[in-house]
């Protein structure tokens, strides 16, 4: 047929590639150039003050020490809540997809649940159940004979404290890909394991893990990206304190572009962490299992 | 079942169950905490109200304008969905099954554009909405919001599936391309779109950081953004702060408790496939 090659087929896409190109393409790009202007407070109010810049904004950021905190503080966040995010994930798929588990479904949904969730209204909650004096976590510790912690205002407790909620929050979220990818593994790949002797661990290492490693790679990738974008647990729980230890990436280009409308500086934090998520994607990338002929 | 294997399966449900009851405890507990009557979270670690109450309830929705935040979140969320819908399944469609210069150059570039995260755009976004008078508007919510990469994708990923000849049937017997999209490919596309519609629906709800930026009006707030501040301003009432959370939470668990079969299998479209 010769009717879907007529112009009218690009008509179909064009809504869309339209508002993707003026209102994301145009932007992005748009970003780049801002990023190397001194875009201000005065400049939303006259145009006519703004100066370009050159690198001036990169160079600021680099000497910035709160530039720093905030990547070190998102650094931790992605090193340590990724990793344990996907392990409890693993774990909790794991379970649910055993031989022996009944009311697969009902776990399923139960672990998912905190996924779907509003973050702004479970960090209120959250904030509450951390409340050093009333909270019910220290009610649980102070059963054990713990004695309280001040979970958001210990400056070394709040990072890990924020790394917990987000684990709660998104580990259903991996767990379901997870399950996928389980139930993808064919029983004869069991089966020849059990011919050889092995028993419940060493299928889980020789068949189990091995045959999960491509939605390993996929689970770190989406993880990464996600956690990087750290923003509304330390907006709403901590404020970024106490003394900025949980400032993330994307709370100072909050702050830096919408607070105090430093709009050039704010668009090379956001292109700095652009440019990180890039080198992670990379890197995770290059570290993906080859298979035989693919 | 021989003993050890009940003992196995006695102590892999004993860690589900705990894992369960952990996983669930926050959401209960807020639930509890917001029919706890004034000041009772204050006294010490509560699990369940003394005289359970729905004045907090009340008071959300007379008093603090909840409401009108409540109906700003349905808005936006409804109609995102909604024009959502129609501008992705139609790129969708065209990207699976019409044929134009540059389709697939076209549509490669629009995944690597995936790897972009939004907050690079968000600057000069709000500039740009700020110009065109969209600022405290709630289109300068729907309209940024309306076409998705990712549901473009999952779209064509799903149309795919779609038999070229009965395509061409339809085109032999004179219908126009408008009516094949139309008649044809979207009622076979129906499971892929409820499935977008939920996530459409739930992201919008959901999101924060761009309603916060540019819905700072207090009429104009989202619900989300509207409990950000109840609870910046109300520290001590938690008890209404909690049961600000179960409305804001509730739309959207009951959305996925109804549709979790689409909404899963989006995940896992976007997922195996991606």
């Amino acid at each position: 047929m010769s009717v879907n090659r007529s112009p009218l087929a690009i008509g179909f896409a064009a809504p869309a590639l339209a508002l993707i190109a003026v209102f994301f393409a145009l932007p992005v790009a748009a970003s780049l150039l801002l990023s190397l202007t001194d875009f201000d407070i005065y400049a939303i109010g006259d145009p006519a003050t703004l100066r370009f810049v050159g690198l001036a904004n990169y160079a600021h950021l680099l000497r910035d020490p709160l530039f720093w905190t905030a990547l070190a503080n998102t650094a931790t966040f992605v090193a340590v809540g990724g990793p344990l995010s996907i392990a409890v994930s693993l774990a909790a798929a794991l379970a649910v997809h055993a031989r022996l588990t009944r009311f697969r479904s009902v776990f399923r949904t139960v672990f998912f649940l905190p996924v779907v969730t509003t973050l702004v209204a479970v960090a209120v909650v959250w904030r509450v159940l951390y409340h050093p004096r009333v909270g019910v976590l220290n009610g649980a510790l102070a059963a054990l004979g713990i004695p309280p912690l001040d979970w958001l205002g210990d400056a070394r407790l709040a990072m890990p404290a924020l790394i917990l909620m987000a684990v709660w929050k998104s580990f259903g979220f991996n767990m379901v890909i997870f399950l996928a990818g389980l139930q993808a593994i064919p029983e004869r790949l069991y089966e020849a394991a059990r011919i050889d002797g092995a028993g419940a661990a060493a299928q889980l290492r020789h068949v189990t893990l091995p045959a999960l490693a491509p939605t390993l790679l996929f689970v770190a990738i989406s993880t990464g990206i996600g956690s990087f974008q750290l923003f509304a647990e330390p907006y709403v729980m901590t404020a970024g304190g106490p003394s900025n230890r949980t400032l993330s990436i994307v709370l100072l280009m909050y702050r830096e572009g919408f607070r105090w409308w430093n709009m050039g500086y704010a668009a090379a934090v956001a292109f700095v962490l652009f440019a990180i998520l890039l080198a992670v994607t990379a890197l995770l990338w290059r570290l993906r299992p080859r298979e035989a002929g693919a | 079942m021989s003993g050890r294997r009940r003992l196995a399966s006695l102590a892999l449900h004993l860690a589900l169950l705990a894992a369960a009851a952990a996983t669930l405890f926050p959401l209960l507990w807020m639930v509890s905490a917001s029919l706890m009557p004034a000041g009772e979270t204050a006294l010490g670690p509560r699990l369940v109200p003394s005289a359970p109450t729905l004045a907090h309830y009340r008071a959300l929705l007379g008093r603090l304008h909840l409401l009108r935040s409540a109906a700003n979140s349905a808005v936006l969320a409804v109609s995102v969905t909604a024009i959502s819908l129609a501008v992705n399944s139609l790129a969708g469609y065209a990207f699976a099954k019409l044929r134009f210069a540059g389709r697939d150059a076209l549509f490669r570039a629009l995944l690597a554009a995936m790897v972009v995260p939004g907050q690079v755009a968000m600057l000069p976004l709000f500039l740009l909405l700020k110009s065109l008078g969209l600022v405290n508007s709630l289109w300068g919510v729907i309209v940024p919001g309306a076409a998705s990469i990712f549901a473009i994708f999952l779209f064509r990923q799903y149309a795919l599936s779609i038999p070229d000849s009965l395509l061409d049937a339809a085109r032999v017997d004179g219908a126009g391309e408008a009516r094949v999209y139309w008649s044809i490919a979207l009622p076979a596309c129906r499971p892929i779109l409820v499935t977008l519609a939920v996530f459409t629906f739930m992201g919008t709800w959901n999101d924060f950081l761009w309603p916060l930026v540019v819905l700072s009006d207090a009429d104009l707030q989202t619900l989300p953004v509207a409990l950000a501040n109840l609870a910046g301003e109300h520290v001590q009432d938690t008890e209404l702060m909690m049961a600000g959370a179960v409305l804001t939470i509730l739309p959207v668990v009951i959305v996925f408790v109804c549709l979790q079969r689409y909404y899963l299998r989006g995940l896992l479209g976007g997922a195996v496939k991606g």
